[in-house]
């Protein structure tokens, strides 16, 4: 099948990107293996700081009509398993149903395949009931199925919070909110000091007294000091749920599913102190690990890739118009460093442009500064840094793309 | 346990489908995924590990990890996770000797 554009995903990037392609003339299609289209939006429930909530579910349905209305074509239940030089989008069907294999020819394409969660592996967490917090966000969200009645939470960071606040709204009784087992597998996430860093990145979202003091008090190196030295014995409540910033997760237990956790207090070092251990009664423990780009695809192309903590993982290197080294092929959304969705929305907006212009559908230079000043202004005002330091990352990468654009040219 | 009463999701207005898993009917919700509507059922074993024989589970919800394939029949292996109910589905475990 021959398009002008393909948008690999059809969360808020991709489904921006595909109005703005549409809206100029081009043949584009939206392929994504979810059978709704919205991605991450669709679970995504959480109130800004002057008391708005934001209904993920509405964000996408908006999109949705919008790439629909534009002219773009949508289609569901699609796994793209390759994406050769041409370019040539290989689909499978999500749903193994008979028919003959998809092909797409396209002359520019924008891989929008956002992020997936890091695993945290512990003694139990493949005992049905262990899960991460996306699956759970997505499961009483989207779903509308609680996944238990008392549910330990595991990873102390925006995301983690965010569902433990979301799981309590829903009517789930929540155990806490525990570091993650401190396990070399697990990185960094579980160290009590990088764990408070990462807490004031909150500040911008944080809508209770305790926890916009406690961020901006954060900022300071002594006073992560002095509160990674403290414990609070029944934890620090945000948003009506115990956060215990001094006790980590280490042993889920259950006859076929989880029954316990068994969760001990931490030095600052991040050491668990096995010997005070107790046990909680839950149905449900969910794992926050941070969340890591999706650059599969790019990297299969031979496109150049940047490994960037600071963006969650291993991103496709682009240029400022969110082109990646292979010439046609564009990035976009949470796979170009996890930043949110109102991000995610700016960089399809600038990518749509960017291969609209490719195109030869006559784009001006104006709109397009201004798309890259809208994704500026969004990576200023975004209420989550989901990892501190996504601007200066960003900063970073251009340096190094610009001397890969020069070397290249000599 | 079906979140039926929340205050900012839109009220639950879904039709009742009837599926089966390992014989037994489950009444589920339009539009749900396999592996919701069987925990709201209260069953959270979706197969056991081909080796091991340890129970598994729902992990990732986004059809990423591959932990909750289940067996349907006329189908084939899919994603719990990702896959919907439909009248009169046939669900079994993955690897529970459906042969595929």
């Amino acid at each position: 099948m021959r398009v002008d554009a393909v948008v690999i995903g059809g969360g808020p990037a991709g489904l921006t990107a595909a109005a703005e392609l549409a809206r100029r003339g081009a043949n584009v299609a939206v392929l994504d293996e979810n059978p709704v289209f919205g991605g991450k939006l669709l679970g995504q429930l959480h109130e800004s700081p002057d008391g708005h909530w934001w209904k993920g579910w509405e964000v996408a349905e908006g999109l949705e009509r919008e790439a629909r209305e534009a002219g773009a074509a949508l289609r569901g239940n699609a796994s793209v398993w390759a994406l050769e030089p041409g370019w040539r989008v290989h689909v499978a069907d999500a749903l193994n149903r008979p028919g003959q294999p998809v092909v797409y020819q396209a002359e520019v394409v924008l891989v929008a395949t956002g992020a997936c969660e890091k695993p945290v592996a512990f003694p139990g967490w493949t005992l049905p009931g262990v899960m991460t917090v996306g699956a759970a966000q997505v499961s009483t969200n989207v779903h509308r199925v609680l996944p238990g009645g008392r549910v330990l939470v595991a990873g102390i960071d925006p995301l983690a919070l965010t569902v433990a606040r979301q799981l309590a709204l829903a009517g789930a009784r929540v155990a806490g909110v525990f570091l993650p087992p401190p396990l070399p597998a697990n990185g960094a996430a579980g160290d009590v000091r990088s764990t408070l860093a990462r807490l004031s990145s909150l500040a911008r979202l944080a809508p209770t007294p305790w926890l916009r003091l406690a961020a901006g008090a954060l900022n300071s190196g002594l006073v992560r000091e002095l509160a990674a030295r403290v414990d609070v014995p029944g934890g620090v409540r945000v948003w009506g749920v115990p956060v215990f910033h001094r006790t980590a997760l280490i042993e889920a237990v259950g006859d076929g599913r989880v029954e316990r956790a068994a969760v001990a207090p931490v030095g600052p070092d991040g050491e668990p102190v096995a010997r005070l251990a107790r046990w909680v009664e839950v149905d449900a423990v969910c794992l926050s690990g941070g969340l890591a780009p999706l650059a599969e695809l790019p990297a299969t192309l031979g496109c150049a890739l940047a490994s960037e903590e600071r963006l969650g993982g291993e991103v496709p290197l682009h240029g400022p118009e969110l082109e990646a080294s292979r010439p046609g092929v564009y990035v976009a959304g949470d796979v170009t460093g996890v930043e949110g969705a109102e991000v995610a929305m700016a960089k399809g907006r600038l990518a749509g442009l960017a291969m609209s212009r490719r195109l030869g559908l006559g784009v001006t230079d104006a709109e397009l500064r201004a798309a890259r000043d809208g994704l500026e202004r969004a990576r200023r005002e975004a209420k989550i840094e989901f990892y501190p330091g996504a601007r200066e990352a960003h900063a970073d990468l251009a340096a190094r793309w610009r001397q890969t654009a020069a070397a290249a040219a000599r | 346990m079906r979140v039926t009463d929340h205050p900012l999701l839109p009220p639950l207005r879904r039709r009742e489908v009837r599926f089966s898993f390992e014989g037994r009917e489950v009444v589920a919700l339009e539009g749900e995924s396999i592996a919701a509507a069987l925990l709201a059922s209260g069953e959270r074993v979706l197969r056991f590990h081909e080796r091991t024989g340890a129970p598994r589970g729902l992990y990732c919800g986004i059809g990423h990890c591959l932990e909750c394939r289940v067996w349907v029949e006329g189908v084939g292996t899919v994603r719990a996770c990702t896959t919907r109910v439909e009248d009169g589905m046939r669900v079994r475990r993955a690897g529970s000797g459906e042969g595929g």
